[in-house]
């Protein structure tokens, strides 16, 4: 149903140099009406500017941008149907819960009977009805954060821009709120981005990623693809945990010293020789005391040591040629001590080379 | 701890006697207003009688009100002058050698700036008088105001005024609807110190008044009524003057604290 949908925001060819520095190079995406859209990426990457260039408070040294058919690029922040939830909040600070939230409308110029029932229905659905004339230094962060959101959400935006919302919150909140997000979202089916750094938050509330690097999107799709199918050696290191073989292409697999050949799809740009890089998630892997069967790839590995997760167990295994440690996640029945030597074993269709 | 007990107790007695030096002439100089004879060497009984005269003597009234006009006028333009200024030095200022000279009238010694401001108005023709004074006044005063504003700023979240703008505002309507009550309590803080320092300042306006009376400051007046002896008029005018500045420097000092710590 989302992928039929019309996109509400396109950016074309978006750009923004700050003096020699290139922040967004030439980003071109189209928002859907009604998606969850995460940008995601390290520090430094261009998300937070792309997202204040969508906003209006920085001017894009190239690129235009249209909202439905209409070039919105020159439009002033306050003439855009588009809200942004700071990362700070931005509560102010001398107003109320209820005169923080009505103060959209009110430039809006709505009548005063109106703006009253949309302030009490979002403040309801917000679960801020109890704390209407509270301060906001008297309020707790997660509070805060449900006011500053209310407060955008009122004003009823085409799209509503969320700077890192759950950045100021600690651990357990932030995992509830990731689903109260989605959960809201959902309700109002108003489009969502949001800019993140964490790839776990991204993950879980997202209907399409696009993860960035270096002021470009590196790859852009549905949490199962960017996971299961990452383009680059960068989306597999980013998302989740991956484990890397680096070797060369060889016939079916690449070739790497000295595990000999790892067999995987070797992608159509790749010829024989090439240097590449065999990635396989940690889960995908299981271990085998005794030498496993001809089908599977295998590795000999010594056990390091065992991190307990409750649910699961992760194994960090020396292996050779490979960066760092082999991680391997099972799921606790069985038990390993360090300086044990296994075989490392995974199905070739859950491994993937990349260039 | 007989030692520490000891360091202690001295430390108080320290604290007395700074207290008292500061203090024991003011202290004096009340006691005196309420002299009913007048005179430093004796007490004869108290009296409220000193005050009464003042209130009778047409040059003192005079000068009350030339200096509140001078205090008003100058307050007002120094506060929205001066408000303005610490907000565009704190968004477009990079140099610190325009801060410096932002603070600059803070510590140049009266005597220098007012014969500075005298040379000026002198070479523009200027007539000098009430509006003369206002304007030097004016002058210092935009530096106080622009000081405390300006700390009330360094603490300020930039991000309401891109809320405010996100969610509608024009820039016209941020400044009024969130930018000013932000720092009001700043403000009106730099406005009671511009006023304090303006009612009790001598040595500018002595230098850029107009002749005559209708130019004439209060402390203006007392320097020209002590030329004659320490009367007991000045003694009872003198603490007035006293017990306003220090009302007023308490309650900027409260206001601007009581608003940093909610």
């Amino acid at each position: 149903m989302i992928d039929a949908a019309a996109p509400v925001i396109r950016l074309q060819d978006f750009s923004k140099q700050f003096g020699l520095v290139t922040a967004v190079d030439r980003i071109s995406v189209d928002f859907k009406e009604g998606e969850f859209f995460a940008l995601l990426g390290p520090s430094g990457c261009g998300k937070t500017t792309l997202l204040r260039m969508i906003a209006g408070f920085e001017t894009p040294s190239a690129g235009r941008m249209f909202l439905g058919t209409d070039d919105v690029t020159d439009l002033r922040p306050n003439r855009r149907p588009v809200n942004l939830m700071f990362q700070s909040y931005a509560l102010f600070p001398h107003m109320s819960v209820r005169g923080n939230v009505a103060y959209g409308l009110e430039m809006e110029r709505l009548p005063r009977a109106e703006i009253r029932r949309r302030v009490d229905e979002v403040l309801e659905m917000a679960k801020l009805s109890e704390l209407t004339d509270r301060k906001p230094d008297r309020l707790s962060g997660g509070q805060k954060q449900r006011v500053a959101l209310a407060r955008a959400l009122v004003k009823r935006p085409r799209v509503l821009l969320l700077d890192e919302p759950l950045a100021a919150l600690d651990k357990k909140l932030r995992q509830e709120m990731q689903l109260e997000l989605k959960r809201l979202q959902h309700e109002v089916g108003i489009t969502f981005v949001v800019v993140t750094h964490d790839q776990e938050e991204a993950l879980v509330m997202a209907d399409r990623i696009a993860l960035m690097r270096a002021g470009r999107i590196e790859q852009l799709g549905d949490p199962k693809t960017l996971y299961e199918q990452p383009a680059t050696r960068f989306v597999a290191d980013f998302i989740g945990v991956a484990n890397f073989f680096d070797g060369t292409v060889a016939e079916g697999g690449i070739l790497a010293p000295p595990h000999g050949v790892l067999r995987g799809a070797v992608p159509g740009e790749l010829s024989q020789g090439d240097s590449a890089t065999l990635t396989v998630r940690p889960e995908r892997i299981f271990l085998k005391t005794d030498k496993p069967s001809e089908a599977d790839n295998a590795v000999r590995g010594e056990v390091i040591d065992l991190a307990y997760h409750g649910s699961d167990v992760s194994v960090h295994l020396s292996v050779a040629n490979i960066t760092r440690h082999l991680v391997v996640r099972l799921s606790g029945e069985e038990t390993y001590r360090p300086g044990q030597s296994v075989w490392c074993c995974w199905n070739p269709a859950h491994a993937r080379i990349l260039a | 701890m007989p030692d520490r007990a000891g360091v202690h107790l001295a430390a108080r007695v320290h604290l007395r006697l700074v207290y008292a030096f500061l203090y024991i002439p003011i202290l004096v100089l009340m006691v005196l207003s309420l002299n009913r004879a007048g005179l430093p060497t004796a007490w004869t009984g108290f009296s409220l009688k000193w005050y009464g005269v003042l209130a009778e003597s047409p040059a003192i009234v005079s000068a009350v009100r030339n200096t509140l006009v001078v205090a008003v006028s100058a307050t007002v333009i120094s506060s929205i002058l001066g408000t303005l200024l610490a907000m565009g030095a704190e968004r477009l200022n990079r140099s610190s050698t325009l801060d410096a000279l932002l603070f600059a009238p803070m510590i140049i010694p009266d005597i220098v700036l007012a014969i500075a401001l005298l040379s000026f108005f002198t070479l523009l023709n200027f007539t000098l008088g009430l509006h003369s004074i206002i304007l030097s006044h004016v002058v210092f005063n935009i530096a106080f105001v622009c000081a405390i504003v300006r700390t009330r700023l360094r603490n300020f979240d930039h991000s309401i005024i891109e809320a405010s703008d996100d969610l509608g505002a024009g820039r016209f309507t941020t400044f009024r609807r969130i930018t000013l009550p932000v720092i009001f309590p700043g403000v009106l803080a730099g406005a009671l110190l511009a006023f304090t320092l303006s009612i009790d300042e001598f040595i500018i306006a002595f230098f850029t008044a107009g002749p005559g009376e209708s130019s004439t400051t209060l402390p203006m007046r007392i320097y020209a009524m002590i030329r004659f002896g320490v009367t007991p008029e000045i003694n009872a005018m003198a603490t007035i003057v006293m017990f306003v500045s220090f009302a007023l420097v308490l309650l900027s000092q409260r206001i601007d604290r009581g608003s940093t710590q909610p």
